[in-house]
């Protein structure tokens, strides 16, 4: 998921009783699977966290062009420089819906912009990790893009209305990222024994950071109840890993590829794949800016952003002298 | 019925068209990520993908009329760099956004004229794909259009460096205009246009938006030549190939 430890504002769910009379009823609306909607009355700590939750996503989808835009320039034929430039400038497109939703709840995109930049807020772990073959290409639409829907389909039904939306509009391309992504896996599975060193080397980097996507184990936490509860989430961390891991098993499978994991077997009681955690300290590290690309990510946006100052500038110079020119002329 | 050298001349031409979109759009494909702002990610991505759309057209009819059963990855990707025939302007760095905005413009501008003449050629072919490009081509220059002139006529510090960008890339603008003997055969042919007849209309253009965008347009007639030809591009396109064709060149017969 691109929204992940996303620290849930507020003490933990309260009890009808300990609840105003205005909370009663926000819960009441959400219960009833009512949208909520950017004018009506919510608690603080509901919008806080959204914020945080939605400006993480879009963080990811931004910084997310980065890894990807990293092959555009290599791509091997016109037809996948094509659709890998379609796939990156999609992920651009939902950073832009995302923002919109944000700024619903009083929040304006440079504002988030200058925390992304600052570090104050994170991006999805996944992308500080580096596209180094051609297969990375195939393993990030498979995977990352996977990981991505499995999260992002429930969230469809979120409460708070925009961001529904935006979801909606989301999920309608993730599909073809993903399938653009298995697609080129199986091209390079079916290949030279080189493609399918590309494709296992691929599997082996990204099968861990894919399954870390989804955040720890949120069992025992109580701010990630206060999320569900609210439903800005929809299902557990671990629900939504079980699922992922259970759904690409097979397709590994198909490609005949074998995904980096000793453990990995069917339980045929739980009627689902046992599989070993990923390496949690790995993953807190990445978080905290040691993962193998943070730096180079955080100073690829910087730069972008400061090099594009003077553009930013000169557009908005531009539309005062329109608008002064207008005024003066009626 | 077009004889063998009519059909190498056309293939030179095909090349021409090809080539320009295909450099063109891999240089601001490199953008991806890293522009200002996230609306400018997206439309320089929707540039760079009608371009190399283009490209596909351009080079797929270029090997159908070589006849030697190359592809438009064949021609794009297993090519070096003396066999390439676009002009200097699009294999030049791309500079700071300005600088890329601007060379869009000159040769959106371009492109814009030279479409527009394409859709009346005798080759059907040749028409179709002008047809299919024109729409692309005609949102592109209103944008790189509007983008010169908001930048141009921005704040100082946008101005100067417009100014900059149009003083560097002048001397490269002429070179879209040259006519050789590859013109002269499909002028006969009726199949495009002499690149001279192009210089008025593009002209009235390009003076009409920079003069909105209160920059100067350089008056030295001295250009740059050797891309089209293919006689001596810059140093800059050995590089640009170098990363582009890597993969088809490191692991040759395989499928992608
Ligand atoms: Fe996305
Ligand atoms: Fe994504
Ligand atoms: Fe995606």
């Amino acid at each position: 998921m691109y929204a992940q430890l996303v620290k849930t504002a507020g003490t933990g769910v309260k009890t009808r009783e300990e609840m105003s009379d205005e909370e009663r009823n926000f819960q009441d609306r959400v219960d009833r699977d009512e949208k909520i909607e950017p004018k009506d009355w919510m608690p603080d700590d509901y919008r806080a966290t959204l914020i945080r939750q939605i400006g993480q996503h879009a963080h990811s989808e931004i910084v997310g062009q980065l890894p990807e835009g990293n092959w555009i320039t290599r791509a091997p034929t016109l037809e996948r420089k094509a659709i890998l430039l379609a796939k990156v400038q999609d992920e651009a497109g939902h950073g832009l819906y995302l923002y919109g939703a944000a700024e619903t709840l009083g929040v304006t995109r440079d504002e988030l912009t200058e925390e992304l930049l600052s570090g104050r807020m994170k991006y999805s772990s996944i992308f500080n990790y580096p596209t180094l073959n051609w297969a990375d290409i195939g393993a990030v639409g498979w995977l990352v893009d996977g990981a991505a829907i499995m999260n992002q389909v429930p969230l469809q039904r979120t409460s708070y209305g925009p961001y529904s939306r935006a979801m909606i509009r989301i999920c309608k391309e993730e599909s073809f990222h993903q399938r653009q992504g298995y697609d080129i896996m199986m091209k390079m599975a079916a290949g030279n024994d080189a493609q399918r060193r590309m494709a296992q080397d691929a599997l082996n980097r990204f099968w861990y950071p894919s399954l870390m996507m989804f955040g720890p184990s949120d069992k025992d936490s109580v701010h990630s109840a206060q999320s569900l509860a609210w439903k800005i989430k929809i299902d557990t961390n671990d629900e939504l890993r079980q699922r992922f891991v259970d759904q690409t098993v097979p397709q590994a499978k198909y490609l005949g590829l074998t995904i980096p994991d000793e453990h990995l077997k069917w339980n045929e009681d739980r009627g689902a794949h046992d599989f070993s955690e990923p390496d949690w300290t790995e993953f807190f590290n990445v978080i905290k800016g040691k993962g193998p690309c943070n730096v180079e990510r955080m100073e690829a946006r910087v730069k972008a952003w400061e090099d594009g100052a003077w553009v930013r500038d000169g557009l908005m110079a531009h539309a005062r002298k329109k608008t002064a020119a207008r005024t003066a002329a009626e | 019925m077009a004889g063998k050298t009519n059909d190498d001349a056309l293939f030179q031409f095909l090349l021409r068209m090809g080539d320009n979109s295909l450099i063109l759009g891999h240089r601001v494909s490199e953008w991806c990520g890293l522009s200002p702002v996230l609306e400018e990610d997206i439309a320089l991505a929707n540039t760079a993908l009608d371009l190399i759309g283009q490209t596909q057209f351009w080079l797929g009819l270029a090997g159908e009329v070589e006849g030697k059963g190359r592809t438009a990855d064949d021609l794009a990707f297993l090519r070096d760099a003396w066999d390439f025939r676009n002009v200097l302007m699009v294999e030049l760095p791309n500079g700071d956004f300005g600088q890329t905005m601007m060379r869009q413009f000159l040769y959106d501008a371009w492109s814009q004229v030279m479409v527009g003449r394409l859709i009346k050629s005798g080759d059907k072919r040749i028409a179709d794909i002008a047809e299919k490009a024109s729409k692309e081509v005609a949102y592109h220059v209103e944008r790189s259009a509007d983008t010169v002139v908001g930048l141009g006529d921005g704040s100082e510090e946008s101005h100067a460096r417009m100014q900059a960008a149009i003083d560097y890339l002048w001397p490269y603008v002429g070179e879209m205009f040259d006519g050789d003997e590859v013109d002269a055969a499909m002028v006969a042919a009726g199949i495009a246009p002499d690149p001279a007849s192009l210089r008025e209309e593009y002209d009235a253009l390009v003076n009409k938006v920079l003069s909105e965008a209160t920059l100067k347009v350089p008056t030295d007639v001295f250009h740059h030549k050797g891309g089209r030809t293919g006689y001596m591009h810059t140093e800059h396109l050995g590089h640009l190939l170098t990363s582009m064709q890597w993969l088809q060149r490191a692991y040759p017969g395989a499928t992608w």
